[in-house]
């Protein structure tokens, strides 16, 4: 089945509107729905339309200790953002790892969010970062929104909880407490533009001599990108010495699933888990 | 099959009013619908960046941009790259440096590293790398492209060397 409507809403309403009347797929940069649907892995719904135009999905600000990021950001835009690279490090380093110049220019976090890849690059440490989805519907005439963590929000490769009546506006980023400081690793054949072997974000605080609020997530090795809550316990309130590294890495083999496929087989996956947490880790402590 | 959408924008500093099919990527739209066949089908998938093109300022693969999001915007291509200044400089580069083989790449490889140039008019060797990630050649091994690009950095620090700055 082909397009039948192209539309191009000029607000939240209208765009929620539209979505209300069912049967919509949503395009934001393109980047992914174009070969996706080229190559018949996804199929276009009647409706296609195009949330370029709705103001409530644009900026990058921070409100109350959190820091909103409108699902049109661009991945350079969040390059370009003070506040993204003050306050979100561990997400900026992950955007100087996605992809190309011509793909950041275009592709969104809302859409990287939605697309709900194992390896998405900005999920990674998305979730390392507690960060939540806040999604907009229309269901009785006026405009409701919740929030989700992204965690829950994910539910498979490829699939979220969003409801076919729902929109993603924006991605909520709590900030890190002060003197926390992450690491995002990403193993691929080319720098950015390769999907993600393995990809790791990690970080934590210094407190005297140890590490508090650590933080360990992985991005394709399960259906999903993870956290690795048995992993960030092993280490918390330790002091980061070889040992405390060494069991951390060894839990994180027991949290990760990994498949062998065109990228990586798993017993490449899991050695690249353990060897490189230990890096990251080590970096982290010496941030 | 498939709805249609009116669409009108500027290409290469002209205005284009247009009927494209809603599902149409921008690269077909230049090459089939407007016969501007410098922007080249490669991969058909961002990996290659045959296909950059200009849009608002940014370089983006025509190969995953809807021909419909091209309403409202300013699109360049090499066409329009290729009588600017800009584009006259690396052209002499490329041809200076030996950089063109095959020549699929070149014009995306020449608008790449026209707005990486605008945006970095510093870079170094390492920058200038990292600038052309999006695009893949399979004859050079890319030594001569990045010499012709850092040439033309060179070139365009010193005003325009060609006598036509």
């Amino acid at each position: 089945m082909g397009i039948e409507r192209y539309r191009t809403p000029r607000s939240l309403e209208e765009a929620a509107e539209i979505l209300r009347a069912g049967n919509v797929t949503v395009l934001a940069g393109g980047t992914d729905l174009m070969p996706q649907t080229q190559s018949g892995k996804v199929r276009f719904q009647p409706v296609l339309m195009n949330v370029r135009r709705v103001p409530e999905l644009q900026g990058i600000a921070e409100d109350g200790g959190v820091v909103r990021i409108g699902a049109l950001a661009t991945i350079t835009e969040l390059l370009e953002s003070k506040l993204v690279r003050e306050r979100l490090n561990l997400l900026w380093q992950a955007c100087d790892h996605f992809a190309s110049d011509q793909i950041r220019n275009a592709a969104t976090i809302g859409g990287n969010v939605c697309n709900a890849s194992p390896a998405g690059d900005t999920l990674v440490p998305l979730l390392a970062l507690d960060a939540r989805v806040v999604l907009a519907a229309k269901p009785n005439g006026a405009l409701e929104t919740r929030r989700v963590p992204l965690g829950e929000f994910i539910v498979g490769p490829g699939r979220t909880c969003r409801a076919s009546g729902e929109l993603l506006v924006a991605v909520e980023v709590p900030r890190p407490p002060a003197g926390f400081a992450g690491e995002f690793y990403k193993h691929g054949t080319r720098p950015g533009l390769d999907i993600a072997a393995i990809s790791i974000a990690a970080g934590a605080r210094r407190d005297g001599a140890v590490l508090r609020d650590v933080r360990v997530a992985f991005g394709a090795v399960a259906p999903t990108v993870i956290r690795a809550p048995r992993t960030e316990a092993v280490l918390e309130g330790r002091s980061p010495d070889a040992a405390a590294l060494a069991a951390a890495a060894r839990m994180a083999l027991e949290e990760v699933q990994p498949i062998s496929d065109v990228r990586a087989t798993d017993w490449y996956r899991r050695e690249l888990v353990h060897n490189m947490l230990k890096r990251v880790l080590t970096h982290v402590c010496q941030l | 099959m498939s709805a249609n959408c009116d669409i009108a924008f500027t290409l290469n500093a002209v205005k284009r009013e247009l009927t494209v099919p809603a599902g149409m990527s921008t690269l077909e739209m230049l090459r089939e619908r407007l016969g501007l066949t410098g922007t080249k089908y490669g991969c058909g998938e961002g990996e290659c960046g045959a296909c950059t093109v200009i849009v608002d300022g940014a370089t983006v693969n025509a190969c995953l941009m809807f021909a419909a999001d091209c309403d409202g915007r300013e699109l360049m291509t090499i066409e329009g790259v290729a009588v600017s200044e800009a584009g006259e400089r690396l052209r002499d580069a490329f041809v200076a440096n030996g950089a063109v083989q095959c020549g699929f790449c070149t014009p995306g490889l020449v608008v790449q590293a026209t707005h990486f140039i605008a945006q970095h008019p510093d870079a170094d060797e390492a920058a200038i790398r990292r600038g052309i990630e999006g695009n893949l050649c399979r004859c050079t091994g890319y030594r001569k492209i990045i010499d012709a690009i850092a040439a033309a950095v060179h070139a365009s620090s010193q005003g325009g060397e060609h006598g036509r700055g």
